[in-house]
């Protein structure tokens, strides 16, 4: 680990020029893209649900019984056009319902929605392909779907195939397609729709680590041609790298609206105090926990894991070590900050953890590089690598600040029992002596 | 380009679920694509594909033709064999669109969940394939008709008059059946059986004249909105002395009752798919 080593991280950090950087968003007088006013939204849910004429019939004078759901409560704020605005909250916070509306899927109980521009929502890959048509045909049906005539959607399909890389199988019907090859016929019509407001749930960006990488890519070129991108999510690593700007909402209320880092902050602190918290760790890093308040420390630049060439890699063979390339950058003064690595697996059990102590104080805006190999003894599985960036103050107390650095897999054919696998110098002999 | 580009980027109301979100001119563009792609699927999917879809109207015509003419002699009725096919494709077109467009919305629900899809294409885009294997069954039933010798006359000009009224109250059912299934489960078995009456509740394997005495019959008859359409059919194409649905139904003002029902039936299905639209992808 070279961030253990003071000297190291900081010519390390001057190095470091060439990484993204922070976005700024486009300027105040923008024009506006997006305007929610006073947005509410309630859901009534049956209590016991009636589905069919005869209980109507037979009952006509049971009201059904409803437990109103006000999912989304007064919210209103601005997206202004080239922005790239992110949507966090927790599940159930009413994220997704006004996505949905804003996308139209849903009416709202009041307010009022504009936007300018064609919108074309991405709630999920693949929606209305058709399994019996060729991906000639679905690339027309999904292009009318995203708002294009036509003759538009026609004109798209050779960019469509090229960009997927499916022109050979231009003319087989969908359902003989490999998932593989659907998720990427599905992101290339995303991409080649072109709409001038991208709506997307964060459903896209997860599961296949590498997809996820290319998704990423893809709206950071988006995002430089000025297209304007809403992003639904709770990954506050997603928030703080790509957003400009966010809202958090709260049980259907919008709590913060404004700057993606404080509105990643403001979210920590309502995960992390007290009995709200929903993505509390049992393993909380530091040792006094009691003291231990969530907060804001450093920005994610980027982090990645490479292979034996040098390139970016998100699946491993079992055994070879994790070279990690990472970088953050200081979002505050932190006076010896302290590095905990967690490995955590598919069900989020940690499977070891790494600590690090960097003893100096980082300025603000300084940057950290996290480089270094990792010994491998994990199981085939998938996993993510966190980084849990925390310090103490001098009366005690601490602030940690989460972080998911790479999600990765681990392939091979050793066995799946447990968690790791281990050097053993066992051998059963079979001992004469004990029969006679 | 340009100024299209800066009227597109004008604010607009985001109008919600509806209808037709999204505009007419994409809600066109899906219910063409849609239709088109299921008529393809049905005939070119397959070798035989549009022979088996004639086989159904074709197995159906040939047990009537034998029951109704060798065992009941209902072969009274001039033209029978023609006179029973016609009406058995016009009502297989408003039996198939409505009982697939029952469960459409449905089956539909991923991208009336997940996208902004106008939910009134969905009904549409099943009357409208129904509408095109009509049109390949009409074929057949023309080739049957010159084949058993009934002359052509001026009125099959009036033909398409008859199928508009048909296309009209087909989608109408078809709206007001998929709307209500997301809320109530037990619209598709409950319109199975009516459907089914309502084969036999239309002149479609008699004529109205042949109904005597039975009073209830022909008060059913009176009402029945289609009746008439099929009526006209059989004066217009196939026997210009048969008696029209004025006669059938005992005077031009008794025509009131099928045309008002009609009507609200069209003003009905309007109302309902307008009302619920917004609200299917919840309800699902």
């Amino acid at each position: 680990m070279t961030s253990s080593n003071p000297t190291a991280a900081a010519a390390d950090a001057l190095v470091l020029q060439d990484g993204p950087q922070p976005y700024r968003g486009p300027s105040d007088d923008a024009p506006i893209a997006i305007e929610v006013r006073n947005v509410s939204k309630t859901f009534r849910i049956p209590e016991h649900r009636v589905d069919t004429l005869k209980e109507r019939v037979v009952n006509p004078l049971s009201r059904p019984a409803y437990r109103e759901l006000r999912a989304l409560q007064d919210v209103s704020f601005d997206v202004r056009r080239g922005e790239f605005f992110g949507i966090v909250g927790r599940n159930g916070s009413g994220k997704s319902t006004l996505l949905k509306v804003l996308a139209s899927i849903y009416r709202p109980n009041s307010g009022r929605v504009r936007m300018a521009g064609r919108m074309a929502p991405f709630i999920e890959l693949g929606v209305g392909f058709n399994p019996e048509l060729t991906a000639r045909e679905n690339i027309v049906l999904n292009g009318v779907l995203f708002g294009l005539s036509r003759r538009q959607a026609s004109t798209m399909i050779d960019a469509v195939l090229d960009f997927a890389e499916l022109r050979d199988f231009i003319d087989l019907k969908i359902k003989n397609y490999s998932s593989g090859m659907m998720v990427r016929l599905a992101f290339a019509i995303m991409v080649q729709a072109d709409a001038d407001i991208m709506l997307i749930d964060e459903v896209l960006a997860v599961g296949d680590a590498s997809f996820g990488q290319k998704c990423m890519d893809i709206f950071y070129q988006r995002r430089a041609a000025g297209k304007t991108i809403v992003l639904v999510t709770h990954d506050m690593a997603t928030v703080q790298a790509m957003c400009h700007r966010a809202v958090l909402l709260h049980d259907g209320e919008m709590r913060y609206q404004g700057d993606a880092e404080k509105a990643a902050s403001k979210y920590l602190q309502l995960n992390f105090s007290g009995a709200d918290a929903e993505v509390i760790d049992p393993t909380a890093p530091p040792p006094d926990e009691t003291d231990a308040t969530a907060e804001l420390n450093a920005r994610l630049l980027h982090a990645r894991l490479l292979g034996d060439d040098g390139e970016s890699i998100s699946t491993l063979e079992q055994g070879t070590p994790l070279v990690l390339d990472a970088a953050i950058e200081a979002a505050r003064e932190l006076n010896e900050p302290i590095l905990l690595f967690y490995v955590r697996n598919a069900d989020g059990v940690v499977v070891f953890a790494v600590s690090r102590k960097l003893e100096q104080l980082v300025a603000p805006g300084e940057r950290i590089r996290l480089a270094g190999t990792i010994e491998n003894r994990l199981v085939p599985g998938s996993y993510q690598l966190e980084c849990w960036i925390g310090q103490y103050y001098a009366s005690g107390a601490a602030g940690v600040q989460p972080m998911r650095l790479v999600k990765f897999v681990v392939y091979g054919t050793g066995g799946r029992q447990g968690l790791v696998t281990v050097e053993a110098d066992l051998d059963p002999v079979v001992d004469p002596g004990l029969r006679s | 380009m340009s100024v299209e580009q800066q009227a597109d980027l004008a604010l607009r109301d985001v109008p919600g679920p509806s209808s037709l979100g999204g505009g007419w001119r994409r809600s066109w563009d899906l219910l063409y694509i849609i239709a088109v792609t299921s008529f393809k699927q049905t005939y070119f999917g397959t070798v035989l594909g549009y022979v088996w879809s004639l086989a159904r109207p074709l197995a159906l015509f040939a047990v009537m033709v034998t029951v109704f003419t060798k065992v009941l002699r209902l072969d009274t009725i001039p033209h029978y064999p023609v006179f029973l096919l016609m009406n058995i494709v016009l009502f297989g077109f408003f039996q198939e669109a409505t009982g697939i467009a029952v469960t459409s919305v449905v089956a539909q629900e991923a991208v009336v969940r997940k996208t902004q899809f106008p939910r009134l294409v969905i009904p549409l885009a099943v009357v409208l394939t129904a509408l095109f294997n009509l049109g390949l069954n009409l074929v057949v039933v023309l080739a049957f008709m010159l084949g058993f010798g009934v002359d052509p006359r001026w009125t099959w000009l009036l033909f398409p008059v008859l199928l508009v009224l048909l296309l009209v109250i087909t989608i109408a059912f078809a709206m007001i059946l998929s709307s209500l299934y997301p809320r109530f489960r037990d619209v598709a078995i409950i319109w199975q059986v009516v459907s089914t009456a309502l084969f036999y509740a239309t002149p479609i394997i008699y004529t109205a004249d042949r109904i005597g005495g039975h009073e209830t019959v022909r008060r059913i008859l009176a009402i029945n909105p289609i009746s008439p359409i099929f009526e006209l059919a059989r004066k217009w194409i196939i026997e210009s002395s048969a008696p029209g649905p004025a006669a059938a139904s005992g005077g031009t003002l008794m025509l009131l009752a099928p045309a008002a029902i009609y009507v609200a039936i069209c003003v009905f299905a309007v109302w309902v798919f307008h009302r619920e639209a917004p609200l299917i992808a919840e309800k699902l």
